[in-house]
């Protein structure tokens, strides 16, 4: 278990950051000259259409895929090093639960892999189940849980090391909109409970804004970063804030950003 | 909350799913003693369930016997095969060249009718050796696992691949937690398909020499002498034999594969 001893290293950091899949008919670029540094605690989100090479940046930064060129560092670390050392928890749009394993099972998986002994396991799942109010159901298996639970013992399993970062790719794109704003506020809840950086992968506006402290938007071939809008919602993300003016502005300007000029309304023409 | 459906729309009422194939079993042996003990329509070779019941319950030592050979053998050739099976899989899935290498020879192993190696098995092997019975059945059962399995072991979803790379988990940990758990249903599949195998090649390599017992062996020598009693009594051991194979492997398969996946 770690503890922040210096906030002053960032939580990521992209320089120069690109990826190019070679394939049959030529390379294809993913994505260019990234440059982004996330604050330890900080609430950022990648939006932008499909292509936009957002879920490709959060797999170099989750190691699962290695940049062609630039430097990414995750506390310092090279992205490898960070990832052998568990300083990230990772979700992703399907919860990827193991069928065979009970909902504590699959909370304690990334524990059993880094040897921690059996009593300390019990006593985490059971503050995890808590904490994602799944407590009554440790013992269910995954297909005996509705889609929405299924992403809050992913999202568990993610934060089962206290992780400083937590990287998520559209973890909520699955669900209908009841079901996603209630994870939105149980996210930002425990997003401040536990202090830990997030980078949310999304295509939703409404979603980025309300969960963000930075939007990062992005723009499709070449993939590269093209704005990034503060929200400065503050700490507060309760649901009234889904109803506030501040809340629509920002959720009308990263829409204008991600359509590269101000929307007419149909109305106004 | 997805609970399964347990029952379709067309599902018969549990009563009648139990009672229909009691019935067609009673009404076949009626038509049975019928044509046998009353009519005596029959031919010579087929007695009625009276008398083969008489001789089962008279000579029920030496069908134990007879039973428990033909079921060892049947059961050293399973567990062998799949063994095999299993390990094989395992290599070919590890690497490319070997599954390059093993694919033709399954091939043509999965293709040699198991009758056609049994009288030279059996030969090779003496009348006093089990081990050509047993090797047949081994060669039976290692088909279907060592396919099943193979295919199982490459069943990985990337999501569940990716979890495990991105929990720092090393090749060992991948395979323990994720591919073998995963390959699992596949096995147990391929164990109940190969049970019924072993327990047919067993018996039918008695048919092709080897030792003078077994369950095959008996079928064959009183049907020649005439004692079709006894050798409908036997038919029955041998049926018996592959139930309690076919039975266990199912509730092996059933146990393993309760979990559907999400």
């Amino acid at each position: 278990m770690t503890t922040v001893t210096t906030t002053s290293i960032p939580a990521v950091k992209a320089e120069g950051v690109g990826k190019t899949f070679p394939t049959k008919g030529g390379d294809v670029v993913a994505l260019t000259g990234v440059e982004l540094e996330v604050a330890a605690g900080e609430f950022v989100s990648l939006i932008g259409p499909s292509g936009c090479g957002k879920s490709t940046l959060l797999r170099l930064i989750a190691d699962l895929d290695e940049a062609s060129t630039g430097t990414l560092e995750i506390f310092g670390k090279p992205a490898r090093a960070a990832r052998v050392d568990q300083d990230y928890g990772i979700a992703f749009q399907q919860s990827g639960l193991l069928p065979w394993r009970t909902v504590a099972g699959n909370m304690a998986l990334p524990l059993e892999l880094h040897g921690v002994g059996a009593a300390d396991r019990v006593t985490r799942v059971a503050e995890l189940a808590e904490l994602v109010g799944l407590s009554d159901f440790v013992d269910r298996y995954p297909d005996q849980l509705s889609g929405g639970m299924q992403q809050r013992v992913a999202i568990a399993r993610a934060l089962a090391e206290h992780p400083r970062l937590l990287l998520m790719d559209e973890p909520f794109g699955a669900l209908d909109e009841m079901t996603r704003e209630y994870l939105q506020s149980e996210l930002a809840r425990i997003a401040a409970e536990t202090a830990a950086a997030v980078v949310f992968v999304t295509h939703s506006i409404p979603e980025a804004v309300f969960l963000s402290d930075r939007v990062v938007v992005m723009s499709p071939r070449p993939g590269r970063i093209t704005d990034v809008i503060e929200t400065g919602l503050g700490a507060n993300r309760a649901e009234a804030l889904r109803e506030s003016p501040e809340y629509f502005a920002k959720v009308t300007e990263v829409r204008e950003a991600l359509h590269g000029a101000p929307v007419e309304r149909a109305n106004e023409r | 909350m997805t609970l399964r459906e347990v029952q379709g729309p067309t599902a018969l009422p549990n009563w009648l799913r139990f009672v229909a194939p009691v019935v067609v079993g009673i009404l076949l042996v009626a038509v049975w003693v019928l044509a046998v003990d009353v009519l005596k329509i029959a031919p010579r070779m087929v007695p009625g369930p009276a008398a083969i019941g008489a001789e089962l319950a008279l000579r029920i030592g030496i069908i134990g016997d007879d039973m428990l050979i033909t079921g060892t053998n049947a059961l050293v050739g399973l567990l062998f095969g799949a063994l095999l099976g299993v390990v094989l899989a395992g290599f070919a899935a590890a690497a490319r060249p070997i599954d390059g290498m093993l694919a033709p020879l399954v091939a043509a192993l999965a293709v040699v009718p198991i009758v056609a190696l049994t009288p030279i098995l059996n030969t090779m092997f003496g009348a006093s050796s089990q081990f050509g019975r047993q090797a047949v059945a081994a060669i039976a059962a290692f088909i279907p696992v060592f396919i099943n399995v193979l295919r199982g072991l490459r069943q990985t979803r990337p999501v569940h691949r990716d979890l495990l790379r991105a929990s720092g988990a090393t090749g060992w940990q991948t395979f323990r937690k994720l591919t073998l758990p995963t390959a699992l249903p596949y096995l147990v599949t391929g164990v109940r398909i190969a049970a019924s195998l072993a327990v047919i090649s067993a018996l039918v390599a008695e048919y092709f020499g080897g030792p003078a017992d077994g369950i095959g062996t008996a079928i064959a020598s009183y049907a020649k002498s005439g004692r079709a009693a006894l050798a409908w009594a036997y038919v029955a051991g041998a049926i018996a034999i592959g139930l309690l194979f076919f039975l266990v492997t199912s509730l092996l398969e059933r146990l393993v594969t309760r979990r559907s996946p999400v």
